[in-house]
């Protein structure tokens, strides 16, 4: 589909280390994960396993990377906000909110709007 | 550490706060004070919530657990709501062990269980928190008006884990946008007054209206997935009574009558589509990669188009002064 910037995202998952606790299919609001069994079965590693089911739609919030006990997913978090981005772009600055920004403005410190700070 | 109570009730009072706060009526400052609160009666075994102390979070969560004893354990995330907080980290691990050992809450009650609204998730690190607190995190549903239930099973749906946008989530987003954008755009619509006429003011305040308040309306049902070409769009929609009142009303054959017409059609989408591409913060899907990939994209036609409107408005407001002399 043609004016679709949202194909591409920096989700990733080992399923070689996941343990199948389904913590990651917990937190996503999105049900990018589903747990299911292993295929082909393997003894040394666990029965059940998350698989990406649609990537696409995740808005890498992080909190799949954040809970996964086990380290078995990557996606580099941020802020889905073209307003701080755009900011940022033109000051040079860190992508934060401030005034009239996504979440408004916070003391949370050196951190950007939507997205844990780098 | 004293525990401070609450109630269900959402007064008269807290309504009108929560109107204000639609409004951005002092934005930040709508807080509450952190530390544990106990709703109802709540014993030792009662559930523990933790939220954020922002008005908003809080009173949602209140007001979801009429009826139900337990306690609710507010973070300090400096007034912001529990997603956008925990994207900044501010709703997070180490807050969240802050507040737990400053409640002495591992007093207070005698279970090892914290119930986390499932928002929170992107700024806590559950199995950290276990590590140094003891106490172990279960994320609780996306919406706080679904605990009951979920307090019933143990287990959140698919359907309760699950972010949604809907219409009425989307309308009470617009009085703040209106408000953020009203100051530049009485300005331009001035400017626009001044210059063309007041039609090209209209067209501007039109342009603005449908960036503010139709777009957010209409999100899931403007065709593709980009929020700018959404927006061009929903702004070129916009532009065309302007532009067929152009041709149908102006000398035919006049140059003037072109420019003009051209003015309305390339001044007023780029305006909708910028407040498009503004709004993607304050909805629930877009990722940071994207919403890269569309800046980038999109805002040098967005720069483009403007850039030619304005060149048409200041060519036909030029021609006015210079028939006026």
């Amino acid at each position: 589909m043609m004016f679709n910037s949202y194909r591409q995202n920096t989700l990733e998952l080992y399923p070689d280390r996941c343990i199948g606790c389904g913590m990651c299919a917990n937190v996503c609001p999105h049900a990018v994960f589903t747990i299911g069994d292993r295929q082909p079965a393997n003894l040394l590693a666990s029965r059940r396993v998350a698989s990406l089911a649609n990537k696409e739609a995740c808005m890498e919030c992080g909190a799949c990377q954040m809970n996964c006990p086990v380290a078995a997913i990557r996606v580099q978090s941020g802020v889905g906000c073209a307003a701080a981005m755009i900011k940022a772009a033109l000051t040079g600055g860190p992508e934060v909110c401030g005034e009239g920004g996504c979440c408004g403005s916070g003391e949370g410190g050196n951190t950007s709007c939507c997205g844990p700070a780098k | 550490m004293d525990i401070m109570h609450a109630d269900s009730d959402i007064t008269f009072n807290n309504r009108i706060e929560h109107f204000l706060i639609r409004w951005g009526y002092r934005r930040g400052e709508h807080r509450v004070a952190p530390g544990l609160y106990a709703i109802g009666n709540p014993g030792r075994d009662s559930p523990v919530f933790v939220t954020a102390n922002y008005r908003l979070s809080f009173d949602a969560l209140r007001a979801a657990l009429k009826g139900i004893d337990g306690y609710v354990l507010v973070l300090d995330t400096f007034g912001i709501n529990v997603w956008c907080a925990a994207g900044k980290g501010t709703f997070g691990t180490e807050e969240l062990i802050r507040r737990i050992e400053a409640t002495g809450l591992a007093g207070v009650v005698s279970h090892k269980k914290l119930i986390l609204p499932q928002l929170g998730a992107p700024g806590v690190r559950a199995p950290e928190v276990t590590k140094r607190t003891g106490f172990r995190i279960e994320y609780g549903p996306v919406r706080a008006d679904d605990l009951p239930a979920y307090l019933k099973t143990g287990k959140a749906t698919p359907g309760m884990r699950r972010v949604r946008f809907p219409l009425w989530d989307r309308i009470v987003l617009i009085p703040v946008e209106l408000v953020g954008f009203a100051l530049p755009a009485i300005v331009l619509a001035i400017v626009a007054f001044l210059g063309p006429g007041w039609l090209a003011a209209l067209g501007l305040v039109t342009a603005v209206l449908g960036g503010t308040v139709l777009f957010p309306a209409l999100l899931p049902y403007l065709p593709t997935k980009d929020y700018s070409t959404k927006g061009l769009l929903l702004g070129i929609l916009l532009s065309l009574p302007y532009a067929v009142y152009q041709l149908a009303t102006g000398l035919p054959g006049d140059w003037k009558t072109y420019a003009s017409t051209l003015m309305f059609l390339l001044a007023m989408p780029p305006v909708t589509a910028y407040l498009a591409l503004n709004f993607t913060g304050a909805t629930p899907f877009p990722s940071r990669t994207g919403v890269r990939k569309e800046i980038y994209t999109y805002i040098p036609v967005i720069a483009g188009m403007a850039a030619l409107g304005a060149l048409m408005a200041v060519v036909l407001t030029a021609v006015k002064i210079l028939e006026m002399i």
